[in-house]
């Protein structure tokens, strides 16, 4: 474990009855790194982020974050500590405008309520909300929603950002609009942690990869490592492919 | 609406009901204000917890009744003053509050379960009540009338108004400082979303708790302040379902998790019930008949309720033309 560890899994698994969703992760994300947890449907992804932040309590394994071990610790608390996580289904407080909502996040730091309320819309502002700031956020697109679901968890200042899926559902526009959001946030310091199906993505943000297929991890590496493993390559497209892709590659070539 | 506007508003509301005794002697209309008042506040006290914490209560009578007890036998067993009695009843009814919210929270009662559980409470209470001797059993408390403002009793009803308009008053203020301030962002949050109020570092736990004390601390004034009025309290008035329907009716007519709903409910219903026994006489029950069609047609047109239904119909309207972005 480097000292520039911000969040250390180690040999973390959890089932479900019979299904074991996470079986004996462990992993290390960097402080100030930019990373992607890919794998596909079902291998757990979603699973893990939980028992990072604390919606689930590992069966076994530890987590530690900052230097504290907060296995199975409470989501209010990581939160507190400087881990917030934002969710695949977008959970807006629908009943509040785009900045009552953001202002919940704002209000971990700070007491005031006007505070809070300006603090929004400077958030607002960077992930591009600010001309939506007095809608009720059930008026929102499901693009403004992933980005108010974004917003909400940057207020609460947190050194490590865990996004679910921030870009699943957008079209190809609202991808490429998304993407200098969130390199954007990592840029200003904030440690970034995301799951993601959109590749294009991964390969253009990530500069650190892991695979996880089955509950497992199966790889890690950069980006173009990881897309050009075999185990990787048979985890999406099944058991077999990686070795008939490559005869076809060289196939072709001659 | 800012907050300043707020306050302004519950400033002038508090005068002008203030000087209603001062206009009028009318016992009718003293009597019909200060009523009014009274549900508003059972009603106000509801709403903190079910239209700002979105929490369903079913049994607040629970919190009603403690209240009333305490008020009555404080004085009469511990032959303490009814002014002193009152802080021990809101205390009282607070605890109560945080001893079935540490209950139902701890386990993550919702919505239907949260609200079968404090009907339950609220039934074992009255029973508990029917059958001890320090509650009067089924015979009910009276408390001697002895008309001084010392004793907090009134000659006359413009006392009592005044009384109950200050508690009022308090109640309206607490829930301006939840629409203003971060533990009503807190409170509100978890009732949209639990699990989003999380992730951003909000304890549900301890939100809905305090929104419970402060919910039965209100209730448990309301209850005291009965007593004062009309000297008298039984395990059915104190623990019926009466008293908790009463309060999330007025507050869902009113319109939930706002300032003025419930003031606009209870004083709506209250109309509603004076015109209704007036022209349909002694028939028992018929204000409960009509309860039950105003809340069903409330819910099915007006669903933010009355404080709401410029909202409602520009929405009916906009759905209706066609959304425009």
């Amino acid at each position: 474990m480097s000292e520039s560890s911000l969040l250390v899994l180690e040999g973390v698994s959890r089932s479900f009855g019979g299904l074991k969703a996470v079986q004996n992760v462990s992993l290390s994300v960097r402080e100030g790194s930019l990373s992607a947890l890919i794998g596909p449907n079902g291998a757990g992804k979603t699973t893990l982020f939980a028992l990072m932040s604390g919606f689930l309590k590992p069966d076994a394994g530890s987590v530690r974050f900052a230097g504290q071990d907060i296995t199975g610790r409470e989501p209010h608390r990581n939160a507190a500590l400087g881990m917030t996580r934002t969710f695949q289904i977008v959970k807006p407080f629908a009943a509040q405008t785009v900045r009552e909502n953001i202002a919940v996040g704002a209000h971990l730091h700070l007491r005031g309520r006007t505070e809070a309320l300006r603090e929004a819309e400077a958030v607002a502002q960077r992930v591009g909300l600010a001309p939506q700031l007095d809608k009720p956020a059930s008026d929102l697109t499901v693009a403004g929603r992933k980005r108010l679901e974004l917003a909400r968890a940057l207020a609460t200042r947190p050194r490590l950002l865990l996004l679910d899926e921030v870009l699943a559902g957008l079209n190809p526009q609202e991808i490429a609009e998304m993407m200098p959001v969130v390199r954007g946030i990592a840029a200003s310091g904030v440690t970034v942690l995301m799951i993601e199906h959109v590749m294009q993505a991964v390969m253009n943000l990530a500069e650190h990869v892991w695979v996880l297929a089955q509950g497992q991890l199966i790889a890690e590496g950069s980006p173009a490592q990881v897309t050009s493993d075999d185990r990787v390559v048979e985890a999406y497209l099944g058991h077999g492919t990686a070795a008939r892709l490559r005869k076809a590659a060289t196939g072709a070539a001659a | 609406m800012s907050t300043g506007k707020q306050l302004a508003g519950i400033a002038l509301f508090a005068v002008l009901v203030a000087c209603v005794p001062l206009v009028t002697t009318s016992g009718v209309t003293l009597n019909f204000v200060m009523m009014a008042l009274y549900a508003t506040l059972i009603a106000q006290a509801w709403n903190i917890l079910g239209g700002f914490g979105g929490q369903f209560s079913f049994g607040h009578a629970l919190f009603f009744g403690t209240g009333a007890y305490i008020q009555a036998i404080a004085q009469l067993q511990g032959g303490i003053n009814a002014w002193i009695a009152l802080p021990l009843a809101i205390a009282g009814a607070a605890l109560v509050g945080l001893f079935i919210g540490a209950l139902s929270f701890r386990y993550g009662l919702k919505g239907s379960y949260f609200a079968l559980v404090t009907l339950a409470f609220a039934e074992v209470f009255r029973i508990l009540a029917l059958s001890v001797d320090f509650t009067g059993g089924g015979v009910g408390l009276m408390v001697p009338l002895r008309e001084s403002v010392a004793n907090l009793q009134f000659a006359t009803r413009a006392g009592y108004l005044w009384v109950v308009l200050a508690m009022v008053v308090v109640a309206l203020l607490v829930t301006c400082w939840l629409r203003n301030g971060r533990f009503g962002a807190y409170l509100q949050a978890v009732r949209d979303n639990e699990d989003a109020a999380r992730a951003v570092g909000v304890n549900p736990f301890r939100v809905k708790l305090a929104a419970i004390g402060l919910s039965a601390a209100f209730m448990g004034a309301a209850g005291a302040f009965y007593v004062q009025v009309f000297q008298y309290i039984d395990a059915g008035i104190a623990y019926g379902a009466g008293v908790s329907v009463e309060a999330l009716v007025a507050a869902i007519v009113g319109g939930m998790g706002t300032v003025w709903g419930p003031v606009l409910g209870a004083v709506v219903l209250h109309l509603l019930s004076d015109f209704t026994r007036n022209l349909f006489g002694e028939l028992p029950g018929i204000n409960m008949v009509i309860y039950g069609t105003v809340l069903v047609l409330i819910v099915i047109f007006v669903p933010r309720g009355i404080a709401g239904i410029g909202q409602s119909v520009r929405q009916l309207w906009s759905a209706k033309g066609g959304r425009d972005e």
